[in-house]
């Protein structure tokens, strides 16, 4: 089974979204997403400043097997990624909601409200 | 990252699927089959294999036995390399195309001579069906007696590894598969019998062994209990294409002769031996055949299917057929058809999502005895 925090909110597309205060969003891949895409070997991440639109690509996250799109859970401007992921495709794997963090979006806070609370995600996780 | 969409199949499982469950495989689809992906991780089990030992449920590969007075006419019409190898050498197995008319690759197989002119070939899951159908009708074109036979109550465990055999003897108890040769079959009283080949889709020591159905969870946990590592279809898939192995459906289709699937090795014309697809083969060969499968090996990007290559002057000359991130190379490895390539150490270039990245022309296989096979580019790397 996989683990769906109860403070985050989720996209269709298998991201979390945390908020972390002052319109600042971090955001990462499911633990669902990653049981789903296995071992990560690589991570193309959005460029710093860049905007990002809701359900749109923003990166691509490599496993063995296969190359997946990493889509945008909500839409603004990437104010920081997460460099070590360059070095360590396994945090993705191994802690997806801690240090394998993808990247923080500065948003604003309508971009919360049409995300999924946890229990609607674990319904979809589990289907 | 974006799901597949799911599509509702009747999928056919294998006697091990509750036991694959019960060992936390993530079970998928695969040429109408639920088989474990993998348990965990798809490294851990690729390092298994190369280092230790791995197995894997393929028992949604099936086994035919072929029999009869005219079994042996018709494996030498139906198949590119010539069965009449294995005359007098009971056990012995072969690998083989199978080809329509045209040359063009229906399926890939291995066939074992079983003595007294009977048979047993092990055909892939999503083309079995069909082989057979095509089979039947080759014996009732030729009004040949040939007896096939499906093995619906089989299954198949392919053991592999450096230390694969040795482990498989004792969880067998069949001490005398430490002698058996490469490319050899041997029948044992084991677990109410089994039919065990050394033989496997790796580039690793290691047998495959066919066996009643209800015998097969006995066997994984035997083989579990020693530390043999359960395996999925991802390991499988890296671990052959490190081995230089093809995959049938990818790499090679109807479409396409063995003369461009870097499988010229397994076509003998020796002889007058009329065999389907000879005619065909005879003539590209004579024409000249204008693409090859090559080894792609690169040091940045990973190269997927269907990617572009490119050659010197960023002209299109083909495509990645399989790619994938090599867990042994730590870096991205392909097999790719194309045309007019360069000769092993020359370069060609792969677009990766719109960035050209230079790769390495190698004959494949990648990796071979615990290192890999090929010398670095002649040209100086920028």
């Amino acid at each position: 089974m996989s683990t769906v925090p109860e403070n985050l909110r989720y996209a269709e597309t298998h991201e979390w979204v945390e908020d972390i205060g002052g319109g600042r969003y971090r955001v990462g891949i499911t633990d669902h997403a990653q049981e789903l895409l296995g071992d990560l070997v690589f991570v193309e991440l959005p460029a710093l400043g860049s905007q990002i639109r809701a359900g749109n690509p923003c990166g691509v996250l490599e496993s063995v097997k296969a190359a997946a799109d990493l889509y945008a859970p909500i839409s603004g401007t990437v104010a920081e990624v997460n460099e070590a992921l360059g070095e360590n495709p396994q945090w993705l794997n191994e802690d997806p909601h801690g240090r394998g963090w993808i990247m923080v979006v500065n948003a604003d806070a309508t971009a919360w409200d049409g995300l999924l609370d946890a229990a609607a995600y674990a319904r979809i996780a589990e289907a | 990252m974006s799901a597949d969409a799911g599509v509702a199949v009747a999928l056919q499982h294998t006697p091990l699927s509750a036991w694959h469950r019960a060992h936390g495989a993530r079970m998928v689809p695969f040429a109408g089959w639920e088989m474990p992906l993998h348990y965990g991780s798809q490294l851990a089990e690729h390092e298994a294999v190369r280092n230790g030992t791995g197995f894997f449920d393929v028992s949604h590969m099936r086994p035919l036995d072929i029999s009869g007075p005219d079994a042996r006419a018709l494996l030498r019409y139906a198949l590119a390399n010539d069965v009449a190898k294995l005359d007098g050498q009971d056990g012995k197995a072969l690998y083989s195309p199978v080809l329509n008319a045209q040359g063009g690759i229906l399926d890939d197989l291995i066939v074992y001579a079983r003595g007294g002119g009977r048979y047993r070939v092990v055909l892939n899951a999503g083309t079995a069906q069909a082989d057979t159908a095509h089979f039947r009708n080759l014996v009732a074109a030729h009004g040949w007696r040939v007896d096939l036979r499906e093995r619906p109550e089989l299954a198949m465990l392919a053991v592999q590894g450096p230390r694969a055999r040795g482990l498989a003897a004792e969880a067998l108890d069949l001490p005398v598969l430490n002698a058996l040769a490469s490319f050899t079959a041997m029948e044992g009283h084991a677990l109410g019998g089994v039919f065990v080949g050394r033989t496997g889709y790796t580039g690793e020591d290691g047998v495959e062994v066919i066996l009643a159905a209800e015998q097969a969870p006995v066997l994984a946990e035997r083989l579990r209990d020693r530390g043999a590592v359960p395996c999925g279809l991802g390991a499988r898939d890296s671990l052959r294409l490190e081995a230089g192995l093809n995959l049938n459906g990818q790499d090679m289709s109807p479409a396409v002769t063995p003369w461009e699937s870097n499988l010229g090795w397994t076509v003998d014309l020796r002889g007058e031996r009329d065999f389907l697809g000879r005619a065909a083969l005879e003539a590209q060969r004579a024409a000249g055949v204008g693409r090859t499968l090559v080894g792609l090996v690169l040091d940045e990007g990973i190269p997927r299917h269907g990617y572009a290559v490119e050659d010197a002057n960023g002209r299109p000359c083909g495509e990645v057929t399989s790619g994938i991130f090599s867990p042994s190379l730590r870096r991205g490895i392909a097999l790719a058809r194309v045309s007019a390539a360069p000769s092993a150490g020359g370069r060609l270039w792969v677009s990766v999502r719109g960035v050209r990245h230079p790769a390495l022309v190698v004959k494949p296989p990648f990796w071979r005895a615990g290192r890999p096979n090929f010398s670095p580019s002649k040209e100086k790397s920028s």
